[in-house]
C-alpha cells in the first residue's frame, strides 16, 4: 500500500451545508457534489444504505462454504455460500465487541470464529456458540446475536445486497438494464461466466467522477489515444466509435448503456463475419483442440467481450469483458475493482487471451487505467478552482431523442451522466 | 571476508548487483531504449498479483513479452499518454541481493526494491521483491525474466507511470 505524504489540499469548509436539490439541474451539476464531506455522509445514508449494491459474482463463491470479502458502501461484508447453497451477505463485525470476524480475502470455511473472544458463527451468520456462556445468565438469547445479515438478491449470477428491507426487488430496480445484462453474459461463449481475477486500485477522487465515466464515450479517443495506438489497424477501427451507429441511452433508475461497437452487441449474431486478425491465432488453437467451426466462431467472438458499456447505479458497470466496481472510501477517495471475466470450463487459450486483453487495458499498469485515473484525479483537483462554476452535463441535449427505454443521445452525449444525477437527486431528496 | 562476495567460482554477486543498479538508474532516468537493450528476446517482465506463480493463466498487473515491452515503452515515449506525459519522478534503491540458483547459462537472483515516486507534489513509496533470471551472453549479462512482486499486490494499488 502507499504512504501518502501530503496533499490534496483540504477544501474550505462549507458553512451552510449544500442542499442536494440545489446541486443538480438537468444540464449541469455543482462543484460541492465532488467535495462536500457532509454531502458524502448523506450519500452513504440516503443512497448506499437504500439501494441494491453489487457485492460479488456468484463464481467467486462457487461452493458451499466459499466466501469473499466485499463492501456495501463503507461497510465491510462477507459474501458466503452456506450449506444449503444460499448466498448470505454478512456485516463483517462481531456482535460482541465489534472485531472483524474475517480478514482473509477469500477462501472456504465451515464457520467463522471471532479471533477476540471466540464467538463462533455459522455460514448464515447465526451465533452458534460463545466460550464460557455461564456469565451471560439464563436469558442470553443467541438467536438475536447473529452477525447482521443483509437482504440479498441476484441477477445473472451478479450478487447484490441492500441494507433496506423495504426497497423494490432487484429485478424491478434493474428494469430495462436486465436485457443488457443478458446480452453482456453471452460473452461466456456457451459457458457460464466466471471471475478469473481482478485489478484493484484507489484514486483520489469522489466516487461520482467514476460513476459518470463508464458511459462517457466522449473521453475515449482522447484519454485512450495511447491505447488505441497500441492496437493493430483492424482493432483500431473497432475502437473508433464515433463513425458507427452507436448511442447512449438512459435506462431509468440511474442506469445507462453506451453502445460503442454495434456489431458486438449480440455475440450470438453475425457468427459468419470474418475473424479479426488478432483473434486468428486463438481460432487456430481452438481448431487444433478439436472444436468445430461454429464453436470456434462463437468462442472467438465472445472472447473480446461485449460491444457496449452498461452502467448500473450506484456502484457497478459492465464493460467489454470485465466488471468495474466502485467503492466510496471518503469524499475524495474511491477504490476501484476491475474484475476480469472468463469462460467457466471454457478453453484455456480463450481465457488466457481474455486475461492478456484485461492486462493490456486494465489495472495499475494497463494502457488505459492509468490514463483514466490521471484525468479523474485532475477533475478532483480542478474543482478546487472556480467553485461557482457549474460542471456541464449538457452534451448531446441538442439532438437527444426518445429511445426504447428512455432518452437516447449521440454516443458522445452526456445522457448517462444525466441519468445518474437525476437518480442521485431523487434518492437524496428522500 | 573480502569486499567482493564470490558465491560460485563463476558468479560474482558484485557484478550482478552492479548490473541491477545500472538498470535501476536507467529506469529512474526513463531511458527506456537502454532498458529494452538489457533484455533477451524471449522471456517476460511480470508484475504478478498475489502469490500465484502460474503467470500465464492468472491476471497480473502486467505480463509483458518482448512485443508488449516494446509497446509499453512506445506508450511511455510518444507523449500521448496523459499519465506518463509527464510521468511521476522516481528514485529507487535495490538491495538485499541473494543468489537463488544457477543452471547452465541462467542465474536466478533475488533482491529487494524500494521506489519513491513524486507526482502532483505527492510522494508515495512502494516496495517489491524482484526476481531476475539473468543470462550471460557475448554482450554481457542480459535479463530473460524479471518478476516484480509488490507488497500488497493483491490489494489496492495506484496507477503507475513507471516500471518496477
Ligand atoms: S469481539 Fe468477537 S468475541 Fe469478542
Ligand atoms: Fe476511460
Amino acid at each position: 500500500m502507499s504512504l501518502d505524504h501530503s496533499p490534496v489540499h483540504p477544501g474550505p469548509a462549507h458553512h451552510t451545508p449544500a442542499r442536494p436539490e440545489d446541486l443538480v439541474e438537468h444540464d449541469r451539476v455543482q462543484t460541492p457534489l465532488y467535495e462536500d464531506a457532509a454531502l458524502f455522509e448523506q450519500e452513504m445514508e440516503k443512497i448506499f444504505a437504500h439501494t441494491w449494491v453489487f457485492v460479488a459474482h456468484g463464481s467467486e463463491v462457487p461452493e458451499k462454504g466459499s466466501f469473499v470479502l466485499s463492501w456495501v458502501g463503507q461497510q465491510p461484508v462477507i459474501v458466503v455460500r452456506d450449506r444449503k447453497g444460499d448466498i448470505n451477505v454478512l456485516v463483517n463485525r462481531c456482535r460482541h465487541r465489534a472485531a472483524t470476524v474475517c480478514e482473509v480475502k477469500k477462501g472456504k470455511t465451515s464457520s467463522f470464529q471471532c479471533p477476540y473472544h471466540g464467538w463462533g458463527y455459522g455460514l448464515d451468520g447465526s451465533l452458534r456458540g460463545v466460550p464460557y456462556p455461564e456469565q451471560y445468565g439464563k436469558d442470553f438469547d443467541k438467536s438475536t446475536l447473529g452477525m447482521k445479515a443483509l437482504r440479498v438478491d441476484s441477477y445473472q449470477n451478479m450478487i447484490f445486497a441492500t441494507l433496506d428491507d423495504g426497497i423494490e426487488p432487484l429485478a424491478e430496480f434493474l428494469g430495462p438494464a436486465k436485457k443488457w445484462i443478458d446480452l453482456f453474459m453471452k460473452q461466456g461463449g456457451g459457458y457460464p461466466v466466471k471471475v478469473l481475477g481482478e485489478h484493484q486500485f484507489t484514486v483520489p477522487m469522489n466516487w461520482k467522477i467514476q460513476l459518470e465515466n463508464t458511459t462517457d464515450a466522449y473521453h475515449f479517443p482522447v484519454v485512450h489515444k495511447s491505447f488505441i495506438q497500441s492496437l493493430d489497424k483492424e482493432a483500431e477501427a473497432t475502437f473508433n466509435f464515433f463513425d458507427k451507429a452507436g448511442f447512449v441511452e438512459d435506462l431509468g433508475n440511474g442506469h445507462s448503456v453506451a453502445v460503442m461497437i454495434p456489431e458486438l452487441v449480440d455475440l450470438d449474431e453475425n457468427l459468419d463475419d470474418p475473424i479479426p486478425e488478432r483473434f486468428e491465432e486463438l481460432a487456430q488453437a481452438l481448431r487444433d483442440e478439436g472444436f468445430d467451426e461454429p464453436r470456434v466462431r462463437k468462442i472467438v467472438r465472445a472472447t473480446g467481450g461485449a460491444g457496449f458499456n452498461l452502467n448500473l447505479f450506484p456502484n457497478v458497470s459492465l464493460s467489454l469483458a470485465f466488471f468495474r466496481v466502485l467503492r466510496p472510501v471518503g469524499v475524495k477517495e474511491t477504490a476501484i475493482r476491475h474484475v476480469c471475466l472468463g469462460m467457466d470450463g471454457g478453453p484455456a487459450a480463450a481465457n488466457r487471451m481474455r486475461i492478456r486483453l484485461q492486462e493490456h487495458f486494465q489495472g495499475p499498469m494497463g494502457f488505459g487505467t492509468p490514463d483514466d485515473a490521471e484525468v479523474w484525479e485532475r477533475v478532483q483537483r480542478g474543482t478546487l478552482g472556480g467553485k461557482e462554476l457549474p460542471i456541464l452535463v449538457n452534451r448531446g441535449l441538442v439532438d437527444e431523442v426518445p429511445g426504447v427505454d428512455g432518452p437516447r443521445g449521440h454516443l458522445s452525449a452526456e445522457t448517462g451522466m444525466r441519468a445518474s444525477y437525476q437518480m442521485w437527486k431523487r434518492m437524496m431528496a428522500q | 571476508m573480502s569486499g567482493i562476495t564470490t558465491v560460485d567460482k563463476d558468479i560474482d554477486l558484485q557484478e550482478l548487483a552492479a548490473f541491477v543498479w545500472r538498470e535501476a538508474d536507467i529506469l529512474d532516468r526513463c531511458d527506456y531504449d537502454a532498458w529494452l537493450a538489457l533484455w533477451t528476446e524471449d522471456g517476460h517482465y511480470i508484475v504478478p498479483i498475489g502469490k500465484g506463480e502460474n503467470y500465464e493463466d492468472q491476471v497480473n498487473v502486467c505480463y509483458d513479452d518482448a512485443k508488449m515491452r516494446r509497446m509499453r515503452v512506445e506508450r511511455f515515449q510518444q507523449g500521448f499518454s496523459i499519465s506518463s506525459a509527464p510521468p511521476a519522478d522516481t528514485v529507487r534503491t535495490v538491495s538485499r541481493f541473494v543468489l537463488q540458483g544457477a543452471t547452465g547459462d541462467e542465474i536466478v537472483l533475488g533482491c529487494a526494491e524500494h521506489v519513491v515516486e513524486n507526482k502532483f507534489g505527492r510522494q508515495r513509496i512502494y516496495a517489491a521483491n524482484l526476481t531476475y533470471t539473468l543470462v550471460r551472453t557475448d554482450d554481457g549479462l542480459r535479463i530473460r525474466n524479471k518478476v516484480a512482486r509488490l507488497l500488497n499486490s493483491d490489494g489496492e494499488l495506484t496507477a503507475f507511470s513507471y516500471l518496477f
